[in-house]
C-alpha cells in the first residue's frame, strides 16, 4: 500500500510549491543598485534648459522613470504616472532612453544636435498629447546613462531617497497595485522629515 | 447578440458536462443501465454546444464585432481573414475554448468510435471526460470568458500580436492541444479501469490506439512549435528549453513510455500499475502545462497574459484531478494481480528499462523547469536554468534509452538471450559503428559526440531496417502496428542524425553588409544586391535582395525581412531561408549600422540537416497513424471479453 502512495505524497510536494510560487513575481528581479547610490551623470534636458544631474535633487524623494515614446510597455504605465504626477507628492524625472533607436529618419542625420533635435521634438509631441507627468526629462541619446542603471527593458522606475540612494526598482511598467502597496508605502517612510 | 448566444451555448453547455459527469457514472454504481445509456447523447450534445459556441466567436473576429472584448484585443480590421480566423485562438481566451472545442470533440468521438466496448465501460469513460469538460468550463466562465464586452466600442482592433501571424502559428496550438487533450481521453480510460477494478489486457487494448494518435498530435503540435521558432524568431535555433517547450515536453515523454508500456499490459498482462500511473501522469503533466503557461508563475517567452486568480483556479483544478486520481490509484492498484513472469532478459525487461528512462527525464525537465519556482519559494534567491543543465542531464538519458530501443523490438516476450539478440543484430551494429567512424570524416571534423550521435542514429535507423526486411521475407499479413512502430522508429533514427549533424556542424556569421559586400561559409557566398522597401496588408518591411552564389554561380536568392507592423511599434525579423535535402541556408536582416556608406547587421547561417528534424518528426507523427488506425483494435468485442476472461482465469491460476 505504501509505495502506491508514493506519487501521492510527491504530487502534494509539488503544489505547496506551486502554491507558493503563484504569489512570486518571476520577473521581479533584485537590482544590485537597489540600497547604493543613484549613479552620476549630467545630461541635456528635454525642455533644453541646463543640463541636469541627479546631485539636483538631493534632500528630496524622488522618482525616475525609464521611457520612450516608442515603448509600448510604456503607454500602459503613462497614464497612471500623470495621475500620480497630480497628486503632487514627490517630482517625477523620466530619462528618454534611446529615443531615435530603430528611427530610419534619424539615421539620416548626421549630426548630434539634429538627432537631439528630432528627439526632442518627438517626446516633446507626446507629452503633449499623452500629458506630461515629467518635472523634467533627460535625454539619453546612446543609452549610456541607462547602462549605468542597469536598464534592460523600458520601463523602468527607480525610488531614490534625499540622500540620493535608490531604494527601489521596478522594471516593466507600474501598475496601480505595485504604487499603491509598495511605492507609496515606501515614500511615505523616506519622506518623514528627519 | 451573436456574443450573447456564444455565451448561453457555453453555460447550457456546462450544465450538460455536469450531467454527463455525474448521471452514468452514478448509473454504473447503481447498475442503471438507462442512467449509463443518457452519457452518448450527451458526449455528442455537449460537443455540439461548444461548437457552436466557438463558431460564435469566429463569426465575431470574421465581422470585426470590437464590441467584443476578446476580439478588440487581438484582431484588426487590416488583419487577413485567415488570421483573423486563427486569431480566435491568439489570446488565452480563444484558445482556452479552442482547447475545450478538442475536449469535446475527442469525448464525441470516444462516444461514436466506441460500439465495441461494454456500455458501463463507455458510461465512466465519458463520465470522466464531463469531469474535466466540467473543470475547464468553470476557468473559462468564472475567469476567462472569451465574449466579454467592451464599452465603449473601438473604432479598431489592437491586432493580432505579429509573431502569431504566421501559418506556422496557426496550426501549431491546435495539434498541440490535440495531444495535451487526447491525453486527457487515455487518463479517462486509466480511471474508468480504476473505478470499474478491471485493470485488464482489455483495458490497454481499448486505451491504445487514443493513446497513440494522442501522442501523435502531440509530436506533431511541438515539431511545429519548433518549426515555427526556427524560421520566425530569427535565431537560427530549435529548441530552446523554454518552460513552454518542457511543458509540452513532458506529456510527450510519458506519453511515450506510456505506449510503449501499454503494449505490455495488453499482451503480457505485466506492468499494469506502471501503465495506470504514466497514463496519469501524461494527463497530469498536460494539466501543469497549462497551469505553468497561464499563471505566470515562471517567465518564458510564451507571454500568455498572466493573471494569478486563473494561476489559483487552475492549482485547485490540478490538486483535485491530480489528488483524486492518485488517490483512487493508491486505493485500487494494490489489488491489482502481477501478470506474467518476465525474465531478466526478455522485450518486457527491455520496454522497461525505457519506461524508467523516459520517465527518469520527464523528472530532470520538470526539476529543471521548477527549479527557479523551488529556490524562489524556499526564499533562496532567484535564478534561471538554461539550455547547459538540460543538455548535460537529457543527453546522457537518451542514450542509454536509443540503444536499448533496439534489441527491444527483436528480443523475445518472456525470456530472451542477451547473446541470441545481440548476434541478431551483428550486421546492424557493425554497419552503424563503421559509419560513425566514416562519416563524421566525411561531413568535416570528428568528435566524440558526433561519432556517438551518428552510431546511435544509425544504431536505430538500420535496426529497424533489418527487422522490417526479416518480416516481409516470413509470410502473413503485416499490421499497421508493425509499420507504425518501425515506420516512428525510423523518424527517431532521422531526428538523432539530423539533430547531430546540426549541432556538429552549423555555421553562423554574423556580419555588417553594404550593398555589394559578401560573406563566405564555404561552399556558398551570400552577396547583398539590394534593399527595397514592401508593403504587406498590415505591416511595412524593409526587405534584403542577398544572393547565394555556388562556384560563382546564383543559385538562390533569399528576401530576409524586418517588418514593422502598424499596430505595434515592434520590429519584427522575417527570416529568409533556402531550404536543401541536406542543409538550410539561412538569412536573418538585423538593423542598420550607423557609418559612411548605409549598411545593416545581418546574420547568416549554414544549418546542416535541419530539414531531417522535420522529416523525422513528419515519420514519428505517421508512424503513429498508422499504429492507431491497426485492424486489430477494431475487432469484435465479444472476441475480446472471451480472451480476456480466458487470461483472467489462467492469470489467477
Amino acid at each position: 500500500m505504501k509505495k502506491f502512495l508514493l506519487p501521492l505524497a510527491l504530487f502534494a510536494v509539488l503544489v505547496v510549491f506551486l502554491g507558493v510560487g503563484l504569489k512570486r513575481d518571476p520577473r521581479e528581479i533584485p537590482s544590485p543598485l537597489v540600497g547604493k547610490p543613484a549613479p552620476v551623470f549630467s545630461l541635456p534636458t528635454l525642455s533644453g534648459d541646463k543640463p541636469f544631474s541627479p546631485a539636483d535633487m538631493k534632500g528630496q524623494v524622488w522618482i525616475f522613470n525609464v521611457w520612450a515614446t516608442w515603448c509600448v510597455a510604456c503607454l500602459e504605465e503613462h497614464p497612471l504616472l500623470v495621475q500620480f504626477a497630480k497628486s503632487q507628492r514627490i517630482p517625477i524625472v523620466g530619462l528618454s532612453y534611446k529615443e531615435l533607436q530603430g528611427s530610419e529618419a534619424a539615421n539620416a542625420l548626421s549630426s548630434e544636435a539634429d538627432k537631439l533635435q528630432l528627439a526632442r521634438e518627438r517626446s516633446l509631441k507626446f507629452l503633449e498629447k499623452a500629458g506630461d507627468p515629467y518635472k523634467l526629462s533627460v535625454m539619453d541619446l546612446d543609452g549610456s546613462v541607462g547602462i549605468n542603471y542597469g536598464v534592460y527593458g523600458v520601463p523602468e522606475t527607480y525610488l531614490i531617497d534625499k540622500e540620493g540612494i535608490i531604494r527601489y526598482k521596478r522594471v516593466g511598467p507600474v501598475t496601480p497595485e505595485i504604487l499603491i502597496e509598495t511605492i507609496l508605502p515606501l515614500i511615505q517612510q523616506l519622506d518623514k522629515p528627519a | 447578440m451573436i456574443p450573447e448566444l456564444g455565451q448561453f451555448a457555453l453555460v447550457l453547455s456546462a450544465v450538460i458536462a455536469l450531467f454527463l459527469g455525474t448521471v452514468p457514472l452514478a448509473g454504473t454504481l447503481r447498475h442503471n443501465v438507462v442512467w449509463q445509456s443518457l452519457a452518448r447523447p450527451a458526449a455528442l450534445l455537449q460537443f455540439v454546444l461548444v461548437s457552436f459556441a466557438f463558431a460564435c466567436l469566429a463569426s465575431s473576429f470574421l465581422s470585426n464585432d470590437f464590441s467584443v472584448k476578446y476580439v478588440a484585443e487581438h484582431s484588426n480590421t487590416l488583419l487577413p481573414k485567415a488570421y483573423q480566423f486563427a486569431a480566435v485562438w491568439g489570446g488565452h481566451e480563444g484558445s482556452l475554448l479552442l482547447w475545450m472545442l478538442m475536449l469535446t470533440g475527442w469525448t464525441a468521438a470516444v462516444a461514436i468510435f466506441s460500439a465495441s466496448l461494454p456500455l458501463a465501460m463507455v458510461a465512466r469513460v465519458l463520465g470522466v471526460l464531463g469531469l474535466v469538460s466540467v473543470g475547464f468550463l468553470m476557468f473559462i466562465l468564472a475567469t476567462s470568458n472569451p465574449f466579454d464586452r467592451l464599452f465603449p466600442m473601438p473604432a479598431d482592433g489592437r491586432d493580432l500580436n505579429p509573431l502569431l501571424q504566421d501559418p506556422g502559428l496557426v496550426i501549431h496550438p491546435p495539434m498541440l492541444y490535440m495531444g495535451y487533450v487526447g491525453m486527457s481521453v487515455t487518463f479517462a480510460f486509466a480511471i474508468a479501469a480504476l473505478l470499474s477494478g478491471r485493470l485488464d489486457a482489455a483495458w490497454a487494448r481499448w486505451s491504445r490506439p487514443w493513446t497513440v494518435i494522442a501522442w501523435a498530435f502531440l509530436t506533431l503540435g511541438i515539431g511545429l512549435g519548433s518549426w515555427w521558432a526556427y524560421y520566425e524568431l530569427g535565431w537560427g535555433g530549435w529548441w530552446f528549453w523554454d518552460p513552454v517547450e518542457n511543458a509540452s515536453l513532458m506529456p510527450w515523454l510519458v506519453g511515450t513510455a506510456l505506449i510503449h508500456s501499454l503494449m505490455v499490459t495488453e499482451k503480457r498482462g505485466s506492468f499494469k500499475a506502471w501503465t495506470v500511473l504514466l497514463a496519469i501522469a501524461a494527463f497530469s503533466l498536460s494539466l501543469l502545462g497549462t497551469f505553468l503557461v497561464r499563471s505566470g508563475v515562471l517567465t518564458s517567452v510564451h507571454a500568455f497574459a498572466s493573471d494569478p486568480s486563473r494561476g489559483i483556479f487552475i492549482l485547485i483544478f490540478l490538486a483535485v484531478v491530480v489528488g483524486a486520481s492518485l488517490t483512487l490509484f493508491a486505493w485500487r492498484a494494490p489489488a491489482v494481480t502481477l501478470g506474467g513472469t518476465m525474465g531478466l532478459v526478455s522485450r518486457e525487461s527491455f520496454l522497461l528499462l525505457n519506461s524508467v528512462l523516459l520517465v527518469v527525464a520527464t523528472g530532470a525537465v520538470l526539476l529543471g523547469t521548477l527549479y527557479p519556482l523551488i529556490i524562489d519559494a524556499l526564499n533562496m534567491g532567484k535564478l534561471s536554468v538554461g539550455p547547459p543543465y538540460f543538455n548535460l542531464v537529457f543527453a546522457p538519458l537518451m542514450v542509454p534509452l536509443l540503444f536499448v530501443l533496439v534489441p527491444g523490438t527483436v528480443a523475445h516476450w518472456r525470456e530472451a538471450r542477451m547473446s541470441e539478440v545481440f548476434w541478431r543484430l551483428r550486421f546492424v551494429g557493425g554497419a552503424a559503428l563503421l559509419l560513425a567512424l566514416v562519416l563524421p570524416f566525411v561531413l568535416g571534423s570528428w568528435s566524440a559526440g558526433t561519432m556517438l550521435g551518428v552510431f546511435l542514429g544509425m544504431w536505430v535507423g538500420l535496426g529497424s531496417l533489418q527487422h522490417v526486411v526479416e518480416r516481409l521475407r516470413k509470410p502473413g499479413r503485416i499490421g499497421g502496428s508493425f509499420w507504425g512502430m518501425h515506420l516512428a522508429h525510423f523518424g527517431m533514427a532521422v531526428l538523432v542524425l539530423g539533430i547531430t549533424g546540426v549541432k556538429s556542424y552549423e555555421v553562423e556569421r554574423d556580419v555588417r553588409m553594404a550593398m555589394g559586400d559578401t560573406v563566405t561559409i564555404a561552399p556558398y557566398t551570400f552577396r547583398l544586391v539590394g534593399m527595397e522597401d514592401v508593403m504587406g496588408p498590415n505591416y511595412k518591411a524593409l526587405q534584403a535582395r542577398v544572393e547565394v552564389l555556388k562556384n560563382d554561380q546564383v543559385i538562390e536568392t533569399l528576401l530576409p525581412q524586418k517588418r514593422r507592423y502598424f499596430s505595434t511599434a515592434m520590429p519584427m525579423t522575417e527570416a529568409a531561408i533556402d531550404t536543401g535535402p541536406l542543409r538550410d541556408l539561412y538569412v536573418s536582416l538585423g538593423d542598420p549600422v550607423a557609418g559612411d556608406t548605409p549598411s545593416w547587421s545581418m546574420r547568416v547561417y549554414y544549418k546542416p540537416f535541419v530539414p531531417w528534424l522535420w522529416a523525422g518528426v513528419l515519420f514519428m507523427v505517421f508512424g503513429g497513424v498508422l499504429a492507431a488506425l491497426d485492424r486489430r483494435y477494431r475487432r469484435n468485442t465479444n472476441q475480446q471479453s472471451v480472451r480476456t476472461a480466458s487470461e483472467a482465469l489462467s492469470g489467477s491460476a
